[in-house]
């Protein structure tokens, strides 16, 4: 057997795997909880370490972070220019490091053009910088039409763009992860990094959303 | 493959419903969290890696893929990895418990492992010996491939024609790793399409959508 069709009857296996879910109960909060004591039990998972792993998205890793680096970007012209040049080592200065974050595209939206951020395929997301993605950016409906229908999509966030305005979306295919550089609000001249840190939101460094002056 | 999964420019999935991110939680139940938790530090078998999680995800049957939650899809990937690396039985999946007289192991991740798996793990880029084919601002066409295993090129781009926006270096190609074939990487492009060229004529005239793309999805143009 070449080592091709090898991987192929295997992979086979890998679909049959799916079968057992007709025979396991509906509610997943039975089939996780039972999910965790197997695998506590066989030493392939610490429950330690799932706590930890939940402790990280609860307080260490979220929107905020992102935030910053808009901040920044908006205020600091040398580290706008890194920003858009190498998102990727511009972010680390940061020290947001990890997961779904080491590769990042720093896109700008102007008056003219509106970047907009998809994972058509599965979910991809900055998660280094904006923490776990929201439901809908994970749901069949956003997924399906972000590339189709932008505009449309972004009506449903309160978001009507004029038509001289470009709308590019970015499909994350690969382990490139993109965040918007969302434009600075009119009226913030006199706002501190932190106080502008403060009105950046998660929605606009998607691309589903603008910053407020509020 | 031609899976649910490839999910752009399909109809019928209705509105997207956003919640206010002011007040959204971050989980929608407790067991998410603990997924997530489980996903994250689980001993998967050897050589398993996040292409061959997606491309399992992709096999989930498409009854199953729509109506199950963004977690309960994580459950079904861990379930199927499990079974088929031989590290869990049928049984032991649906009663909750080892088999009498299994063996334990003593290698999970511990806890204070976590912050530097968070912090160094995601690193993609790889160094390919052959110089890129295409350069930036050179139009392309994405090749109409229609395999079997996994995939990255989305249906929508597949026969159309783009233009190279950046070049990202070399990247592991997942067609290949996601069958445990080797990381084999290529040249990865960023190609932009306009709305016109993926959707006709009502499209935008001036809307515009990036895909990233290994080198073998694509020909000159």
């Amino acid at each position: 057997m070449t080592q091709h069709s090898h991987a192929h009857d295997h992979d086979h296996d890998l679909a049959h795997h799916h079968d057992i879910h007709s025979e396991l109960p509906s509610d997943p909060a039975l089939r996780v909880k039972a999910l965790e004591s197997l695998l506590t039990e066989k030493g392939l998972v610490d429950p330690a370490a799932i706590d930890a792993w939940i402790e990280v998205y609860e307080s260490k890793i979220g929107p905020r972070n992102g935030a910053k680096v808009v901040a920044k970007a908006w205020v600091d012209p040398a580290y706008k220019e890194r920003l858009l040049r190498d998102g990727s080592n511009a972010i680390h200065e940061l020290d947001f490091h990890g997961r779904q974050g080491q590769h990042i595209v720093a896109v700008e939206n102007t008056p003219d053009v509106h970047n907009l951020v998809v994972c058509t395929l599965c979910s991809c997301y900055p998660l280094s910088v904006l923490g776990l993605p929201p439901a809908w950016y994970k749901s069949a409906p956003y997924r399906s039409r972000a590339v189709i229908d932008p505009r449309g999509v972004l009506k449903e966030f309160g978001l009507e763009l004029p038509d001289h305005v470009k709308i590019r979306v970015w499909d994350s295919t690969a382990e490139i992860r993109y965040l918007v550089l969302p434009e600075r609000p009119a009226g913030t001249e006199r706002l501190s990094e932190e106080q502008l840190a403060a009105l950046v939101t998660r929605d606009s460094m998607i691309g589903v959303g603008k910053v407020a002056a509020k | 493959m031609n899976g649910v999964h490839d999910m752009g420019g399909m109809h019928g999935h209705g509105p997207v419903a956003p919640e206010d991110e002011k007040h959204e939680p971050l989980w929608h139940a407790p067991w998410e969290a603990r997924m997530l938790g489980i996903t994250r530090s689980m001993t998967f078998p050897k050589g398993f890696n996040i292409d061959r999680f997606r491309h399992i995800r992709e096999l989930m049957p498409p009854h199953l893929y729509l109506a199950r939650s963004y977690y309960d899809h994580w459950y079904a990937v861990c379930v199927a990895a499990l079974l088929n690396g031989g590290l869990a039985t049928k049984d032991e999946i649906k009663s909750g418990h080892a088999a009498a007289g299994s063996a334990k192991r003593n290698d999970a991740a511990r806890a204070d492992q976590v912050w530097a798996s968070q912090k160094s793990q995601g690193v993609f880029t790889r160094k390919v010996e052959t110089p890129p084919l295409f350069a930036i601002g050179q139009r392309v066409r994405a090749r109409n491939i229609n395999p079997t295993e996994h995939t990255r090129v989305p249906r929508y781009v597949r026969g159309k024609v783009g233009v190279v926006q950046l070049h990202h270096g070399g990247h592991v190609f997942p067609d290949t790793n996601a069958h445990l074939q080797g990381e084999a990487p290529q040249h990865l492009y960023t190609v932009v399409f306009s709305a016109r060229e993926l959707w006709g004529e009502d499209a935008s005239a001036r809307d515009e959508i990036c895909a990233d793309l290994w080198e073998s999805y694509l020909d000159p143009a």
